[in-house]
């Protein structure tokens, strides 16, 4: 027979648990709510961007800009976008399989595959283990900013442009809804304009100073925003997946309550019977 | 008044500024100012720091701005922005903080140095930000 205090405690911490989960979720469901009118804020901006970039690109040869032209791939660089914390369900994990399933499958097609780490769960993972790792930014999902975004979108630059790496994919979760989230491989360099159809994009520019000058200007930011785009999505993923992960701690706390409370007023109902048998035993044996 | 208006959008990368009918707009252009009143030519510019004045009716509204392009049609002109601040948001303390860092990080740096560029950078934007706040607030 369990111990019918033991049960008593048992319940007290899966209330007070329950009361964190719960306080969890609410957080989380205020934050996500934030992330995702970031990414609404910036569709505009990334929209035009890309569709500004195109046109450019149309009317230049492939060779115009470093950042778009293809070479050889021969390093491909990984950037894998995680969280730094944890408790949000399969959030990371999916991620990480995905990029070591990357490495594993794709590892040989090529001479090296460099990774370039984003959330401090990617980098414990992959610390552990064989991987060349050129890269890495922590603590920054409090809050994520265009400058932050700037500055890992600058550094793959720079490295793409010294020929240190060739190709470069990001790995992260696209948010779909508050309760989906799905793993997607997204190319970020060498940019891939928008096939614009020359027919469609009617209006025909000067451009100031020139059509150049615009596109070098055009090309690195446009790298920039698709970082700032990913980081952003990842956020608002990593918060909606955390909702649903502790709204289902909740209920599940909820149940195991329940449960134990079922199991603790069974106990306490047997440990009167016995007494009330004692008792009866007693008399009996008096007479 | 039955004048013909266009359309202005202002966007960063963190949020849509203004979207708005308007009747005129002077930019920062990277190879100096432009206006632009309703059916413009269409084309493409880069953006350097300045201010960005927008006019709708005889209101005038200001933003400061730093870095980007402006995309003009017919009927409507697109600014994309790296950063834009309308003045009541610009902190003027904290701007003229920067002002003062990045002058002497600029007495202390080398003229060659990358930093040097990154300081003046830092300084031509502290000097009009500080100049549109102190311009049009009221």
């Amino acid at each position: 027979m369990a111990n019918l205090k033991d049960i008593r405690n048992r319940i007290a911490s899966v209330r007070s648990t329950q009361q964190i989960t719960k306080a969890m979720k609410m957080v989380s469901a205020a934050k996500f709510r934030r992330a995702e009118e970031a990414i609404l804020q910036n569709r505009p901006y990334s929209d035009k961007m890309l569709e500004v970039l195109s046109s450019l690109a149309l009317r230049t040869e492939e060779e115009a800009h470093p950042l778009l032209e293809r070479r050889d791939p021969r390093r491909v660089c990984l950037i894998v976008f995680t969280s730094d914390r944890g408790l949000c369900g399969s959030f990371n994990a999916s991620v990480l399989r995905s990029a070591e399933r990357f490495l594993r499958e794709k590892g040989a097609e090529y001479e090296a595959v460099p990774l370039y780490l984003v959330g401090k769960k990617a980098v414990d993972y992959f610390r552990r283990r064989d991987a060349e790792i050129i890269g890495q930014k922590t603590e920054l999902f409090g809050k994520v900013t265009y400058g932050e975004a700037q500055t890992i979108a600058r550094d793959v630059i720079e490295r793409y442009t010294n020929r240190e790496i060739d190709l470069v994919y990001m790995v992260y979760n696209e948010f779909r809804s508050a309760l989906s989230q799905q793993v997607v491989f997204d190319r970020l360099l060498p940019v891939e304009p928008m096939p614009v159809d020359p027919e469609t994009s009617t209006t025909e520019y000067i451009y100031e100073p020139s059509e150049e000058y615009m596109l070098n200007w055009v090309l690195p930011r446009y790298v920039e925003v698709r970082m700032f785009r990913a980081l952003l999505e990842s956020t608002a993923s990593e918060h909606g997946a955390r909702m649903t992960a502790m709204d289902s701690a909740t209920n599940n706390a909820t149940e195991m309550i329940a449960r134990l409370t079922l199991k603790y007023n069974r106990a306490r109902q047997e440990a009167i019977t016995t007494e009330l048998m004692d008792i009866v035993n007693g008399v009996e044996a008096m007479r | 008044m039955a004048q013909q208006r266009f359309r202005l959008e202002v966007v960063t990368p963190q949020r849509l500024l203004v979207s708005d009918e308007v009747d005129e707009i002077t930019a920062p252009g990277i190879e100096g100012e432009f206006g632009v009143l309703p059916g413009h030519t269409p084309f493409l510019t880069a953006l350097g720091v300045g201010e960005l004045m927008y006019r709708i009716g005889g209101e005038e509204h200001f933003l400061a701005l730093r870095h980007g392009f402006a995309e003009v049609q017919h009927e409507k002109v697109t600014v994309l922005a790296e950063e834009a601040e309308f003045p009541s948001e610009i902190d003027l303390s904290r701007a003229e903080a920067e002002k003062a860092e990045a002058e002497a990080e600029l007495q202390r740096l080398s003229h060659e140095s990358r930093e040097y560029a990154e300081a003046q950078a830092k300084l031509e934007r502290a000097v009009n930000r500080i100049q549109v706040a102190s311009r049009h607030l009221r």
